[in-house]
């Protein structure tokens, strides 16, 4: 129980090697690096301990462990369905402060989706630690780097462990805060530091909601107990409580869904997040597509009651929707879709990502909160693998550009670890059997079978076969096909033979390279340039390897007929009763059909030249359509000219007169009558009363002076005689008056 | 024995003290009138503490230390006083407090 117990630990030692990093980083021999990996390390550490004493405290609940418990508890649970042992989470808070009678603490609420969160984000931190260490070598600003690593790290475990929804308002904010500084961590180029403020100001759109949803939960605690609190249990017992009004329930999960759109990519405001990209790639992979952005997801999964009560999850009537669900779905396909129109890798992957937290907010919308969590977990492996695969090639082969259309393409031959790696995450993603996002896939699509969800069954189905598609468009450009970076006619020089049929063409590619506005020569290391593409150091793709293994083997830990996954991180105690349905052989097959369709129709189409090639450029209804991909649906023209911009204008112009009419015409009147005021003040106050005084004084004092002076006769028996004569009056005087 | 008797004895020491005090021009005559009216006041504590208290009780020898520390202390102030004394006849070529007058506002 020693790591239960002290798990706050784990958000504390990043912490302070933040303060560390800061303080003495620059001194150090590797520049603070060290600091920054050895503290994730020890969490991670932590964190491990953590999560196989959280399983032996299940298992303990459970009645004994090994294979034969496990055998009797699948058959007793067969048998008796929801009549689990309760499993109370471990939780540990103090006083931060007190108002009025009310206290607000920080704590943590140790249980099984927190062990789980905590694992994922330790271990993709460390390895990001671990990658960047290589990726951001000999970079300005490599300290405060690793500076921001560690903050995000602390904020983002103290948002996991928080046993309160007030502490993870804070972590959410702090995690907020990393991801704008890390985005516009090379801010000198204008279009990054205009992506980190988007991405602040979106993020901060939900955070509106997410305000609002903390002090509605407050005030729902508050209608449950008669005294209001910010603990989580608490506000998870209140949701199911019929006394609460349902329509505050209702108010405070769209609050809160609110700030799920925002801060996890989910559509109408997903649109920070392909511009967050500008980000060094290792913070994409790290905060961007593992953790960060499935805060959204984790609040949803925490305060899973008040979204099944106050959206009705479980009563799926009127044609089984709800917002949700519907937000969810919208974002798997909006998503998808977009990823197909992007010549930048890491927009593809940043696409992809908004779709597939599509899913899980879609999981937890359709009640199948463990499918969700599952995804979760599994999609940060895969999704983080096929980030820093796509840092890789940057890094070694495509000098440091993301354009897969200009800088890419047959890589796999220079590559071939970062080309596996890369294969083996989009084969994850694309849900393919036996591989970790097949399994969590698969469990959203059943669930939300079963669920009476048919809609989301088809959504999730649609969408498998789009991240099947795009990923093979992506997997084809970068690494098949002929290399077309900028070394590329010498690459071609020592191939003579192929060079001879395609030279021109190459240096046609060339030429372009070099007109490319996004082209920034000696950017980063200019070591690697004017090298041809060469494989990255172990450094690189020791990393890689260890999320391929686990993008492999993570889908296990639920497969049918052993449910480790349910059966450990599922909360047995004050939850809502999710019905999880049986694995189902036609809902998985067909899947797999349907992404394998998906990736076959995409290598007809790019491989073997089959289907329309090139048709919007003939049909004008595909034109438009891919007009309106490109244009990214106009959300962004949306927001910035029409809802910025007419807000912008207007009321710009009445603060200007404000300004100059109302605002000036008082200053303009005060600085008058103050110079008026100061004016009178001279002539009567100070020089008259103040000077006047002053003046009296002295003379008084002078002439009053020159009075007692004559007493002052020098003559030493003169003031004897004073004296005594004094003690005289004295002694006479108290005779009198006693 | 009355307390009166010796009041009016410290009483007429004291007159005459202060007489010497305001009336002798010479410096070491007013340091001597000072002595007698330290004496006056000795002579008061020492019949105040003999008629204060009962006979047996230990307080009645109160009044004559209180004397015992005058005393000494007056024999300290003329040491003192005797000094300036010495160092006014260097500096002005006499003992006569008249000459004295430095001090003169």
């Amino acid at each position: 129980m020693w790591f239960l117990d002290h798990a706050w630990l784990v958000p504390l030692i990043p912490a302070v090697s933040f303060a560390v990093i800061l303080l003495f980083g620059k001194r150090m021999p590797r520049q603070g690096a060290e600091v920054g990996i050895t503290a994730v390390a020890a969490s991670f550490v932590l964190a491990c301990g953590t999560l196989v004493q959280w399983i032996q405290y299940v298992n303990d609940h459970n009645g004994g462990g090994g294979a034969l418990g496990a055998l009797g508890r699948s058959i007793g649970r067969l048998g008796a369905e929801g009549g689990e042992a309760q499993v109370l989470p471990v939780v540990h808070h103090l006083t931060w402060f007190e108002n009025a009678g009310v206290k607000l603490g920080v704590g943590i609420q140790i249980d099984g989706l927190a062990v789980i969160v905590m694992f994922v984000v330790t271990l993709v931190s460390l390895l990001v630690h671990v990658y960047s260490y290589e990726y951001m070598r000999g970079d300005t600003r490599f300290t405060h780097y690793y500076a921001s690593l560690s903050l995000f790290t602390a904020s983002m475990l103290l948002l996991v462990v928080a046993d309160n929804t007030l502490q993870m308002l804070v972590g959410w904010e702090l995690v907020g805060l990393c991801s704008f500084m890390l985005i516009g961590h090379w801010w000198e180029e204008k279009p990054n530091s205009d992506a980190a403020v988007k991405a602040f100001l979106t993020t901060r759109t939900g955070d509106i909601g997410l305000l609002v949803g903390v002090a509605m939960t407050y005030w729902m605690v508050d209608s449950a107990t008669g005294h209001g609190s910010f603990n989580i249990l608490a506000v998870n017992q209140a949701a199911a409580n019929p006394s609460v009004s349902h329509t505050l329930v209702m108010w405070t999960a769209l609050a809160l869904l609110l700030a799920i759109i925002g801060k996890s990519g989910q559509f109408p405001l997903h649109t920070w997040l392909p511009d967050a990209m500008a980000g060094p790639t290792p913070v994409s992979a790290l905060i961007h597509a593992a953790t960060m952005v499935v805060a959204g997801v984790y609040l949803g999964a925490r305060l899973y009651p008040v979204f099944w009560y106050g959206l009705s999850i479980g009563t799926p009537g009127h044609g089984g929707l709800n917002a949700m669900a519907v937000i969810g779905g919208i974002t798997v396909i909006i998503g998808a879709a977009l990823a197909f129109v992007q010549d930048d890798i890491k927009k593809v992957l940043a696409y992809s990502t908004i779709s597939q937290l599509g899913y899980m907010v879609m999981a937890l919308g359709v009640g199948a909160w463990t499918a969700a969590v599952f995804h979760l977990f599994t999609h940060a492996f895969f999704k983080a693998d096929l980030f820093l695969g796509a840092g890789s090639v940057s890094h070694s082969g495509s000098h440091h550009s993301f354009d897969m259309k200009k800088d890419m393409g047959g890589l796999r031959k220079y590559m071939p670890q970062t080309f596996w790696t890369f294969i083996i995450g989009s084969l994850a993603l694309a849900g393919i059997f036996p591989l970790a996002g097949f399994w969590s896939k698969d469990e959203i699509l059943v669930n939300a079978g079963h669920n009476g969800y048919k809609a989301f069954l088809v959504i999730g189905a649609v969408g498998a076969f789009l991240t099947a598609a795009y990923m093979t468009r992506c997997v084809y450009l970068t690494f098949f096909g002929e290399y077309r970076g900028s070394v590329a006619h010498e690459i071609a020089e020592v191939h003579e033979a192929e060079a001879l049929a395609e030279g021109d063409e190459l240096i046609e590619h060339h030429l372009a390279e070099e007109q490319d506005p996004h082209f920034v020569p000696g950017f980063g290391h200019a070591d690697d340039h004017g090298d041809a593409p060469h494989e990255s150091n172990w450094i690189l793709t020791a990393p890689l390897w260890v999320l391929s293994f686990l993008a492999i083997f993570a889908g296990f830990l639920n497969i049918p007929h052993s449910e480790k996954f349910e059966e450990w991180f599922q909360p047995r105690f004050g939850f809502v009763d999710v019905h999880v349905a049986k694995f189902n052989v036609i809902v998985a097959v067909v899947s797999v059909l349907i992404a394998l369709f998906g990736v076959a129709l995409a290598y007809g189409y790019y491989w073997k030249g089959l289907g329309p090639q090139r048709l919007s450029e003939r049909n004008r209804l595909a034109h438009a359509g891919k007009h309106f991909l490109v244009m990214k649906y106009y959300l962004d023209v949306l927001y910035t000219d029409i809802i910025v911009g007419s807000i912008k204008g207007p009321i710009a112009n009445a603060a200007y007169w404000v300004n100059q009419h109302l605002i000036d015409n008082v200053l303009n009147d005060a600085g008058r009558t103050a110079v008026r005021a100061g004016r009178i003040t001279y002539d009567y106050i100070d020089q008259r009363g103040v000077d006047g005084v002053v003046n009296g004084l002295a003379t008084v004092t002078g002439e009053s002076g020159g009075a007692v002076r004559r007493v002052q006769t020098g003559r030493l028996q003169f003031y004897a005689l004073l004296l005594v004569l004094a003690v005289g009056v004295f002694a006479l005087a108290l005779w009198i008056f006693t | 024995m009355l307390l009166n008797q010796f009041l009016f004895l410290g009483a007429f020491l004291f007159c005459t003290g202060i007489f010497g005090v305001l009336t002798r021009k010479n410096a070491v005559l007013v340091l001597m009138s000072i002595e007698l009216m330290l004496a006056a006041v000795n002579v008061n504590l020492v019949a105040f503490g003999a008629f204060h208290n009962a006979p047996t009780d230990p307080a009645r020898v109160v009044g004559q230390v209180f004397a015992l520390f005058v005393l000494t202390i007056a024999a300290a102030e003329v040491g003192v006083g005797l000094a300036i004394v010495l160092l006014i006849y260097r500096n002005l070529h006499s003992a006569d407090l008249d000459d004295a007058d430095t001090l003169k506002g």
